[in-house]
């Protein structure tokens, strides 16, 4: 009862302490909010990043062309023989007649060429898709070696030359959200700093009349949550309504169709949520940080 | 019954500055004692001592049982609730007025709202000041203020009232006001008060105990009514 008792005054004295100071309080938020947006961005970026690469990954297949001789049966067993590999994750056969009518529709000088011919020059072939891309070279050598493939096609170095890029992009992209992060702690923690600094005598007379030290703390806690709450609201505003827009105005790609944006809905709701949860749990461990100094003799 | 003991207390502070040498001297329960010497010479860190705000550096300090010293920082709340402090400065809460000031002592220690008015408002009578329990500090005299004070450090019926030169900032007739109060809280209550003070007629009129410290030494114990000089305050 007792506790619940504090906790219930805590609410209170934080509430009027917000209001109180509310100078203080409006630079605290401020900065949560400045900070919270720049996160914001760098959630956004971050995500559509890893997605982008991630479908780009998808895209990359395995072509194998097959011998021209190859008899129906051959072809069932390399269909098999290649479905048994574990890094297979789906195979399409696409017959030479499938190539040449796509080829003729693409261009006309092929479409006259191919049509001068008595006999289609194509082979018959298989697309392959991968489950793991970093592994994309060692099934295609695999395949290359089965009786009846002519030729295996995969973008060789230029494949492996993405990946590592991709890597790398991911790697800075997650960098600079923590770093963002950190620094976001670190700012609200300074400005709440300063609100205590402005309470420091109330603080001394709390001990001195006998509180306790998490009776003491609990009060700006709650009032590092607020701060962080309140500050958290304009970020979540611009997030949803900006990303909308931007999603509409760029029809929903970024320079080319390979660079697709996430759907704004709930991908906004998402980035929303983890703005909330940073800004209070930063506000509320920025407050402890700066109380504590106050505590001790 | 000793309530407090100070047993070769030494306090060297972290700039070399020894404010307390070799100081044992013990308090009954229920005893009035003034704290008396020059500025510096270590009687505001012997206050201080009794109720934490500084740790001896050698020595052992027991109060109520509790042995200060060893007080872990969070602990340190058990020592001031048995306590009652009132300052030369007052150290109200401005934004708070009489009333709220006075309840806050009782609020941090998680009393129930209907358990807090009566007692508050016992303590504001005994100060005599039940008819200002709506203003603010601001609005009140200094020694009004030093009331408040004093009701905020007896409202939770402590065993001991720790006075740091309460009427230092007063003139002479609101000091004897304050005095009044101190001392009857002593006599009804049975609260031991100790009393750091450079005031020689407060000293020479109330006639009690009183420890005379110099250069961080205890240089003399009078026991009540035998410390009648000018010297050394």
């Amino acid at each position: 009862m007792k506790a619940f008792r504090i906790f219930g005054r805590s609410i209170r004295d934080a509430v009027k302490s917000v209001i109180r100071n509310f100078s203080l309080s409006f630079a605290s938020i401020m900065c949560t909010t400045i900070t919270l947006l720049l996160v914001s961005v760098a959630i956004i970026c971050a995500v559509n990043i890893n997605n982008a690469t991630k479908s780009i990954e998808d895209e990359l297949s395995i072509v194998v062309y097959l011998d021209r001789e190859v008899t129906e049966e051959t072809i069932e067993n390399i269909k098999a023989d290649i479905e048994s590999q574990k890094n297979v994750e789906e195979v399409e056969f696409k017959s030479k007649t499938e190539w040449k009518d796509e080829m003729s529709e693409y261009d006309d000088t092929f479409s006259t060429v191919l049509n001068y011919l008595d006999e289609n020059p194509l082979s018959d072939s298989f697309i392959v898709k991968v489950v793991n891309v970093e592994k994309l070279s060692d099934t295609a050598e695999y395949i290359k070696s089965i009786n009846g493939v002519d030729v295996v096609k995969y973008g060789e170095g230029m494949v492996d030359d993405v990946i590592s890029a991709f890597d790398v992009v991911k790697k800075v992209v997650a960098i600079v959200v923590i770093a963002l992060i950190l620094v976001t702690a670190f700012l609200i923690s300074n400005t709440i700093k300063l609100t205590i600094f402005s309470r420091r005598s109330a603080i001394e007379i709390m001990r001195l009349v006998g509180a306790s030290n998490l009776t003491i703390k609990i009060p700006f806690i709650i009032e590092g949550f607020i701060i962080g709450v309140i500050g958290s609201i304009i970020p979540i505003c611009v997030t949803i309504y900006g990303y909308v827009v931007l999603y509409s105005l760029l029809n929903g790609h970024v320079f080319s169709n390979m660079i697709v944006l996430l759907k704004p809905y709930n991908f906004v709701f998402y980035v929303s949520g983890v703005l909330l949860i940073i800004g209070a749990i930063v506000g509320m461990f920025g407050s402890l940080l700066a109380v504590r100094k106050y505590l001790k003799i | 019954m000793k309530f407090i003991e100070l047993k070769n207390v030494n306090k060297v502070y972290k700039n070399g500055v020894t404010a307390l040498a070799d100081v044992s001297v013990s308090i009954s329960k229920g005893e009035f004692v003034f704290v008396i010497g020059l500025t510096a010479s270590g009687k505001s860190t012997f206050i201080k001592m009794l109720y934490r705000e500084e740790k001896p550096t050698k020595g052992t300090v027991m109060v109520g049982g509790l042995n200060v010293g060893k007080l872990r920082n969070r602990k340190v709340f058990k020592l001031r609730r048995k306590i009652g402090i009132v300052f030369q400065d007052f150290k109200l809460l401005p934004k708070l007025t009489v009333y709220e000031n006075v309840a806050f002592a009782l609020e941090c220690v998680g009393m129930k709202a209907k358990d807090i008015r009566p007692k508050v408002m016992n303590a504001l009578e005994r100060v005599g000041l039940k008819d200002k329990v709506r203003s603010f500090p601001g609005e009140l005299s200094g020694g009004e203020q030093q009331r408040v004070c004093i009701a905020r450090a007896i409202v939770n019926e402590p065993k001991l009232l720790i006075c740091d030169e309460p009427t230092g900032n007063l003139d002479p007739k609101t000091s004897k006001e304050i005095m009044t109060v101190i001392d009857s809280i002593n006599k009804d209550l049975g609260t031991t008060i100790i009393m750091a003070t450079h005031d020689k007629d407060i000293v020479n009129r109330m006639k009690k105990r009183v420890l005379l410290i110099e250069h961080g030494i205890l240089a003399g114990d009078y026991a009540k009514g035998s410390y009648k000089t000018n010297e050394g305050i």
